[in-house]
């Protein structure tokens, strides 16, 4: 069943990862193509005779149950092998399997990044169609939590410039079940970006099996000065920077983008015709990234909607600092985007 | 009888390929490359006699022998190669990817390597939905250096997947030799790290190649999970048409292979042991070639991608707009 993108406002409150939980239970037993792996998807593989199961369910929880309801078969933990592992996921949903696999991390990108890069992405086109590759990558991104820099990183634009995948970044538990249940039945490669500070996040989410279109971005505030556009957790930072800068007259119309690849550029382009003014918020690094990649289509195909140039947070042009007094100052936060903005309006 | 001369028809088929696409690629201007897999026929023949079409095979840049061995349709191939429309991958893939899920050919494969744990997942999805299909990779020596075979080979044997590694140790990895590049040397012997049987087969010999993969074939289909061939053989043209390998290989060397060359050799085993006559041998070498000549025109004759093909299977669904940007705004 295919909902609209909203923000349900009543109902059952469900965290992030337990959305997710529920999303794949139900595509599972839906449909028997729909198999799960990664490594510690399960935890303690195989010690069931010494009463271990189900130990991890995944770091971040979104398999849990899922050993015991499905089996061996359709629920594996695998080595620590992502080129192989990934590769295998792709191999099997050429052969009419959806595979839903995890890289832990999406800084592992770089372990498996020739499966992705000349298997998933390039298998459709360059075999002339014959094949797809219905495959749903879920990966983690986010700093702000002290992992350092091969852990924390937000580089999904490394994948969305990639021909033939698609990359989504849900904001709340609603959209995390949606989508992924999208993804898993979407018949390309589908890569979801989990923020590790939204994975305990409780928010409305129906019970029913749903699905949420992939390519819709979702108004998460209406406002009239300025479109500020947020990307997973940063629509957060995005939601808390318009409290404060309603304190200050100032009105602010967030747009939670939700699907990198493909984009809901028109929801953005009707936004800024409203507001004339741009700002994007991306914890990704800035160049060739999501914030310059939709400022130059808003400049490209409504340069005289805009009053004035548009602006973008970013993290820096740097890895990703341990030292918490670093990693604050590398994740745009909430006073960022506001002074951002007061500067845009006072100039 | 019957397979002996399917064994034949398959390596000589492959041979005659390679020649006549070889040369239209030179007298036809076809902007490609093209790595022809002469000298290594018994290996790709053997090995795919052993097969069912439905099961699986992922391929090298080397592949045409592969997909030959499998029954991709030489009209497809060659089409493939020239780059039109009627080829079996539209003529967007080019040589090094001619496919045909039909008959099971996953796909040939640019990355030295890389399709390894396709197969890995073709035989996943086989032991998953319990169908008894069996996946083959072929991969050459070069790729036996690559992180994600060794990986994969861990991987099918935990899981004991019903696939077959095949790697077709040519000596050659581009111009670098494998007793150069390789730590060890039978190939095969690295089976052992991952408890899997590792055989060394010649690969010159196709009865030796059919009986070493048949025998995988069954232990995969039986649930015993993998094995590894390694089949010694040689390729007597150079890395890509245009290669010459006499600037890393002494012609002697060519000549001691060249004496063992599979084809002629069958073609003799044939006549004295296999009860083929030779008229038999000369009518399917002549058919063969004839169809070889047909494939040609055929794909000479199928015409050229339209533009639309440009933007066409990218995905199975994304908004038009944003696979045309840059297109549209050059116009």
């Amino acid at each position: 069943m295919q909902l609209d993108i909203k923000t349900p406002k009543s109902g059952r409150l469900l965290k992030y990862s337990q959305a997710q939980n529920e999303a794949i239970k139900q595509s599972m037993s839906k449909d028997e193509s729909v198999f799960v792996m990664g490594e510690d998807i399960v935890g303690a593989a195989g010690r069931s005779e010494q009463g271990f199961s189900d130990a991890w369910g995944n770091s971040a929880r979104w398999t849990q149950g899922l050993y015991d309801l499905f089996g061996p078969e359709r629920v594996l933990d695998t080595p620590i092998s992502e080129s192989a592992f990934v590769g295998a996921a792709i191999g099997a949903a050429s052969v009419g399997m959806r595979p839903v696999v995890e890289l832990m991390f999406i800084d592992f990108v770089g372990v498996c990044m020739d499966q992705i890069l000349n298997n998933a992405a390039k298998t459709r086109y360059m075999l002339g169609g014959q094949l797809g590759v219905p495959l749903t990558l879920i990966t983690r991104i986010g700093a702000g939590v002290g992992w350092g820099a091969q852990h924390s990183e937000s580089i999904y634009s490394l994948l969305v410039h990639i021909p033939g995948i698609k990359v989504v970044a849900p904001s709340d538990a609603y959209t995390a079940k949606g989508l992924l249940g999208s993804a898993i039945m979407d018949n390309d490669p589908v890569v979801i970006c989990d923020h590790k500070k939204l994975l305990d996040l409780e928010s409305f989410v129906p019970e029913a099996d749903y699905e949420l279109p992939i390519g819709k971005a979702r108004v998460s505030r209406l406002g009239s000065d300025l479109t500020l556009v947020g990307i997973s957790h940063m629509t957060n930072i995005c939601l808390e920077a318009a409290e404060i800068l309603e304190t200050f007259g100032i009105d602010v119309e967030v747009i939670d983008l939700l699907s990198l690849s493909p984009i809901d550029t028109d929801s953005i382009l009707k936004s800024v015709s409203k507001t004339g003014r741009l700002v994007v918020v991306d914890e990704d690094n800035p160049r060739c990234g999501m914030a310059s990649d939709i400022i130059s289509s808003v400049v490209e195909k409504g340069f005289s909607l805009l009053k004035q140039s548009p602006k973008m947070v970013t993290a820096p042009h740097t890895p990703v600092p341990y030292s918490a007094s670093l990693e604050d100052l590398y994740v745009p936060n909430p006073a960022r985007v506001v002074s951002t903005i007061k500067d845009m309006l006072e100039d | 009888m019957e397979h002996l001369l399917d064994i034949y028809r398959s390596m000589f088929t492959i041979r005659k390929f390679e020649e006549i696409a070889s040369r239209q690629i030179v007298d036809e201007r076809i902007r490609g490359l093209l790595h022809s897999s002469e000298g290594q026929e018994a290996v790709a023949a053997g090995v795919c006699l052993a097969l069912d079409q439905n099961d699986y095979l992922t391929s090298t840049h080397r592949g045409h022998g592969h997909a030959i061995g499998k029954g991709v349709d030489i009209n497809l191939m060659m089409a493939e190669i020239f780059g039109r429309v009627g080829g079996a991958n539209k003529g967007k893939g080019g040589s090094m990817h001619i496919a045909d899920s039909k008959v099971g050919m996953l796909g040939a494969n640019g990355i030295v390597g890389s399709s390894i744990p396709l197969a890995c997942g073709a035989a996943l999805k086989a032991k998953i939905m319990g169908t008894n299909q069996v996946a083959v990779s072929f991969f050459g020596d070069g790729a036996t250096n690559q992180g994600v075979l060794h990986e994969s080979m861990n991987l099918a044997s935990i899981w004991k997947l019903p696939v077959i590694f095949v790697c077709e140790n040519n000596l050659y990895a581009q111009s670098t030799p494998s007793d150069y590049s390789v730590s060890i040397e039978n190939i095969a012997d690295r089976a052992k790290g991952y408890s899997m049987p590792g055989e060394v087969v010649d690969g010159m010999d196709p009865l030796a190649v059919f009986d070493c993969a048949k025998n995988a074939v069954s232990r995969a289909r039986d649930g015993d999970g993998p094995t590894f061939i390694e089949a010694k053989t040689y390729r007597y043209r150079g890395h890509f048409l245009g290669d010459n390998p006499l600037r890393y290989r002494s012609d002697s060397e060519e000549f001691d292979w060249k004496k063992i060359d599979p084809i002629p050799k069958f073609r003799v085993f044939l006549l004295e042991e296999g009860g083929a006559t030779k008229d038999e041998l000369d009518d399917m070498e002549l058919a063969i070639n004839e169809n070889i000549v047909r494939a040609v025109e055929f794909a000479k004759k199928s015409p050229f991608p339209s533009h639309e093909e440009l933007e066409k299977d990218v995905y199975d669904n994304y908004p038009k707009d944003q696979l045309n940007r840059a297109v549209s705004s050059m116009e």
